[in-house]
């Protein structure tokens, strides 16, 4: 018995000891991603490279994305981070990253031969990872990330299902939108289905509807602290919610759905209209290729202003500063996102791609989604953000306006009360 | 012929053993009812899963496990985990094991703080740890390596197990230590002799639940581990939870794969509960 | 006290100290280095990334003790233990003491039983949402427990079981139980195994009946184990959270709201680390005071 342990113990010590730490290897970059859904298409690149180039590209999938995070965060401490990576948090934190000095300012590489590779890509997709002149963040102005793909968040219609109801055109106005849902109510068909479970999707919605009702200026007034929440403006954006439920327009549960639930619902055809982005469409494909569907901006509330929907880089990669093999990543980088290997991941995987010449053999669902790319605007490329509390407060009241417990004048109040006290405490720790 | 009619206890009897078994037949259904729910969804196809309510489904995709284990590198993960479970099992009962004894049987200085100490360690959770703990790591030379990952995996069930083992310890009647010490054992040989066989059940309690912990962990595998050959069963099992597109049905039978060999420990430990329990009840008689 | 056995004293003192050593050592390095950094990080006001941290002495503490939210989810907490109090270990308790005697099918029932603790929390999360979904598809309800109702007669108990913030939570401590129970069951049977059958023996030969032996034999020999089980569930119960992220998100405002989800939303969603530390930190405070608390009314008991 002693010795059958002993024996064990030995051959656990051997396995365990006997992982010798990996010595550095000039010829090998690793990239650390959360994508599990491309990671196929990534493996095969980082076959196709080693085989052009001769250096070996290493792709380490950590999923999921909030544990990616935290893996991000914790080896940016301890000094281990690898060669490229990708950073998930608001711009706030990438101005923290940046300014700790783990990642690489990319401007002259972009600007090289004429700006040809800063030309190659979306402008929208690259705002997202530059920083302007006179930003609030205190990060010296340049491009300090590569996007490799593009996307946009806009509305889906189920033709089949509109049909039913009798509505041949989608609507046009928020008007027509809530007669639409009406209708499919009356025929037993769920109107809306977004994944209002994670709240930066519901803040996506209320944000679009906010530019288009009151204009970029005033919500970024608001932001700063000059126009307060409770102002008529911002209970009209209250109040759409409010006119959804009275509407019937929504599906079942919609607060305690995750996007990827949400997704579900509208492929299986449980719903009409969906508010999703463009990765959407190899979702829908996998679970329901004979899907008849479109793609079409949110409907309107006012017609004077333009809609605009969030959109910008889908995902992006950084280089490490103190990486030795920097100038290698930054060439990886560069081919990844050149014509041939982003019309193969469009492919793959069937996201927009960052490459604007790359755009030929997207289907027309796709192509759809990229026209309106030139609508977008992003959280990131905005000159201030609300403060992530009171963003909290104010998503979690449009939540409580779904499920019925609250009205819109007491969740305005109840931001504005959250805002002044966020204001005065920034004004105090400022003062220490 | 004589017919005896059962007598009243009889009938009380017969009525309580039904009503127990009925009411353990149905606990038992909500707890296969899960299971067999997720063997089911892993015959299906990713079209039918949604659309088929049918209890068994027509057409069986058996092949979903073998996708699982190619697609999801099964292969060295489930070496990893079975490597990092046996070495934290095997590492916990030992180091708790002692400790529980000297908390239980033993003096020496600071005795009751240390005790605290670890208890109080079980109340305090510690979100956002893994920032100093990897940085520590690192500078031990600990990260990315399968000793580290098994040092912290031992920490983690470690209060947890010296207070069961204590549990049990103190219940051993002193008596049978005092003859082991007449008969010239050192408190290790008594420790290794006496109170653990006598613990049996408590071992198997502690085994079972920490090979449980480290099989079904993968938050602190995928913070401390980098390298795809160090990685147990569960982050395998992550790539199949794509941010978006879920293939269900390769994904219930990952699971599956991934449940069965616990359930096969689980099995092995609470024979030994029964098995334990009879011998000291045999040795207690002895003494009387 | 001569100097040799004084010296004596010492050696065997520390001879039984190495004992702890090993377990002493290991804790040393995992918890309480990493925990003096957190209660450090709790006095700072830091993101988790740069490089400066600003001190700031107890004002996080004092932000904490006024967030609403934070007490809120304290309470969701507590609801939830107070669930798996009574539910999940009663149950527990009489499960263990069905299959204690000598009954056909006791192997069978023992690994049952074990089956929800098996699974992860991810797949018990996603089955869990779909029987308890409360959608409709062409009519019928694509949940499976709105679908059974529906279908045996009992359409006017169909509900939104996650979706109504008056049974979401409900719903949520009911499975965690039902994930949970296996280990009380577990530990209940081990401890119910080290009764010696000769004391309720001694008791039948008194006179006893049911009741009685089961209050004066079973509770009494239990009670270390019971301690240990209630002990186990109220720290596993506050920090439950993986299961409530895979059955309602974020969603359902702050009604599914509880201490970790919070703690989260601190680390990641507002990046305040220095805050998600306080959060850590009063949480375990308040976890010790209740097990002292506990402690204190055992001993009571015992002495009683």
């Amino acid at each position: 018995m002693k010795r059958t342990i002993a024996l064990v113990l030995s051959i656990c010590l051997v396995m365990v000891v006997g992982c010798a730490q990996r010595t550095g290897d000039l010829n090998k970059i690793v990239i650390w991603h959360w994508m599990t859904d491309r990671d196929t298409a990534f493996q095969e690149l980082a076959r196709r490279y080693e085989q052009q180039t001769g250096v070996k590209v290493v792709f380490e999938l950590y999923a999921p994305s909030d544990v990616y995070s935290h893996k991000i965060v914790a080896s940016a401490q301890a000094k281990i981070l690898p060669d490229i990576f990708g950073i998930l948090h608001k711009k706030h934190i990438v101005a923290e990253f940046i300014k700790s000095g783990v990642v690489a300012d990319l401007t002259t590489d972009f600007n090289a031969d004429g700006k040809a590779w800063r030309n190659s890509l979306f402008p929208r997709a690259l705002a997202v990872n530059q920083f302007e002149a006179d930003n609030p963040y205190g990060v010296a102005p340049g491009i300090y990330g590569v996007p490799i793909d593009v996307t946009n968040i806009q509305m889906l219609y189920n033709k089949a299902l509109l049909a039913k109801a009798g509505v041949t055109e989608p609507p046009q106005t928020y008007e027509e939108f809530l007669d639409v849902a009406q209708a499919l109510y009356r025929v037993g068909i769920e109107g809306f289905v977004s994944g209002w479970g994670e709240l930066w999707m519901v803040e996506c919605f209320a944000s679009n509807y906010a530019f288009n009702i009151m204009g970029e200026d005033k919500v970024m007034a608001t932001h700063r602290g000059e126009v307060p929440y409770t102002d008529p403006d911002w209970i009209a954006v209250f109040d759409l919610f409010k006119r959804l439920v009275d509407h019937h327009a929504l599906i079942e549960g919609v607060v305690t759905k995750a996007n990827k639930y949400a997704e579900q619902d509208f492929a299986l055809e449980r719903a009409a209209f969906a508010f999703n982005g463009s990765w959407c469409v190899n979702v829908y494909h996998e679970m329901n290729p004979e899907l008849d569907y479109g793609v079409m901006l949110p409907p309107r509330v006012n017609m004077d202003r333009p809609m605009r929907i969030w959109g910008g880089a889908g995902s992006s990669f950084v280089v490490n500063d103190l990486s030795l093999r920097k100038d290698k990543a930054i060439a990886f980088l560069k081919w990844l996102t050149a014509k041939e290997q982003q019309v193969f991941l469009a492919e793959k995987t069937k996201n927009l791609p960052a490459n604007r010449t790359a755009l030929s053999s997207i289907p027309q669902v796709l192509a759809d989604f990229a026209a309106a790319m030139d609508d977008t605007t992003h959280p990131s490329v905005w000159p201030l953000n609300e403060d992530p509390q009171v963003v909290e407060v104010f998503d979690k009241g449009l939540q409580s306006i779904i499920i019925g417990e609250k009205t819109p004048a007491q969740v305005a109040a109840e931001v504005q009360k959250a805002k002044a006290a966020r204001m005065q405490k920034q004004q105090k720790r400022s003062q220490m | 012929m004589n017919l005896t009619l059962p007598n009243r206890y009889q009938v009380i009897r017969g009525v309580k053993t039904s009503l127990t078994h009925l009411f353990l037949l149905t606990v038992a259904a909500t707890c296969l009812f899960p299971l067999f729910w997720m063997v089911r969804s892993s015959l299906m196809s990713n079209q039918t899963i949604f659309t088929d309510k049918s209890l068994v489904p027509a057409q069986m995709y058996f092949h979903n496990y073998v996708t699982a284990w190619t697609q999801g590198n099964f292969g060295i993960y489930f070496l990893n985990s079975v490597i990092y479970t046996v070495s934290v099992v095997v590492g916990i009962v030992l180091v708790s094991s002692l400790a529980a004894y000297a908390f239980s049987r033993l003096q020496f200085w600071g005795k009751n703080a240390f005790f605290y100490m670890f208890i109080a360690a079980m109340m305090i959770p510690l979100p956002g740890s893994f920032v100093p703990l990897t940085v520590l790591m690192n500078k031990l030379h600990l990260v990315n390596t399968r000793l580290g990952y098994i040092l912290c995996m031992i920490n983690v069930g470690l209060s947890l197990s010296i207070l069961l083992f204590k549990t049990f310890f103190d219940k051993i009647p002193s008596d049978l230590e005092d003859s082991a010490r007449i008969d010239g054992c050192s408190k290790l040989g008594i420790w290794w002799h006496v109170a653990l066989p006598l613990a049996r059940p408590a071992i198997a309690v502690v085994v079972i639940f920490n090979a449980l912990n480290v099989w079904n962990e993968y938050i602190l595998a995928t913070l401390l581990l980098s390298d795809k050959a160090l990685m147990p069963l569960q982050r395998g099992l992550m790539v199949f939870q794509g941010s978006h597109s879920v293939d269900y049905p390769v994904l219930m039978a990952g699971l599956t794969i991934a449940a069965a060999p616990i359930i096969i420990v689980y099995l092995f430990m609470q024979d030994q509960i029964v098995k334990g329990a009879l011998r000291e009840r045999s040795s207690i008689t002895e003494f009387l | 006290m001569s100097k040799r056995s004084a010296l004596a004293g010492f050696k065997v003192n520390f001879e039984n100290f190495l004992f702890v050593l090993p377990a002493v050592a290991i804790f040393a390095v995992f918890y309480i280095y990493p925990f003096y950094e957190i209660f450090n990080l709790s006095l700072h006001e830091w993101n988790g990334i740069s490089l400066t941290k600003q001190f700031i002495g107890f004002d996080n503490f004092r932000e904490l003790f006024q967030d609403a939210v934070w007490w809120f989810s304290m309470k969701n907490a507590l609801y939830i233990t107070f669930i798996a109090l009574t539910f999940q270990n009663v149950l527990a308790f009489a499960l263990a003491m069905a299959c204690d005697r000598e009954i056909r099918l006791k192997g069978f029932y023992r690994m049952i039983f074990f089956i929800p603790p098996v699974l992860s929390e991810i797949v018990v999360g996603l089955i869990w949402s779909w029987i308890l979904n409360a959608g409709q598809q062409g009519g019928e309800p694509i949940g499976l427990l709105n679908f059974a109702l529906d279908r045996f007669g009992f359409p006017n108990l169909v509900h939104n079981w996650l979706s109504d913030p008056k049974t979401a939570l409900t719903c949520i401590a009911v499975v965690h139980s039902w994930k949970g129970f296996g280990w009380g069951f577990v530990i209940f049977l081990a401890g119910f195994q080290t009764i010696d059958r000769q004391l309720y023996e001694a008791a039948k030969v008194d006179g006893a009946g049911f009741w009685d032996s089961f209050w004066n034999v079973t509770i009494p020999m239990m009670l270390p184990v019971i301690m240990v089980v209630i002990i186990l569930t109220i720290l596993g119960s506050m920090q439950a959270f993986v299961l409530i992220l895979s059955m309602v998100g974020q969603g359902l405002v702050y009604h599914t709201e509880v201490p970790v989800t919070r703690i989260l939303f601190a680390m990641t969603g507002s990046s305040r680390f220095g805050y998600a530390c306080t959060m850590g930190v009063t949480f375990g405070g308040i976890l010790i005071v209740v097990s002292y608390f506990l402690n204190l009314m055992s001993k009571r008991m015992k002495q009683a």
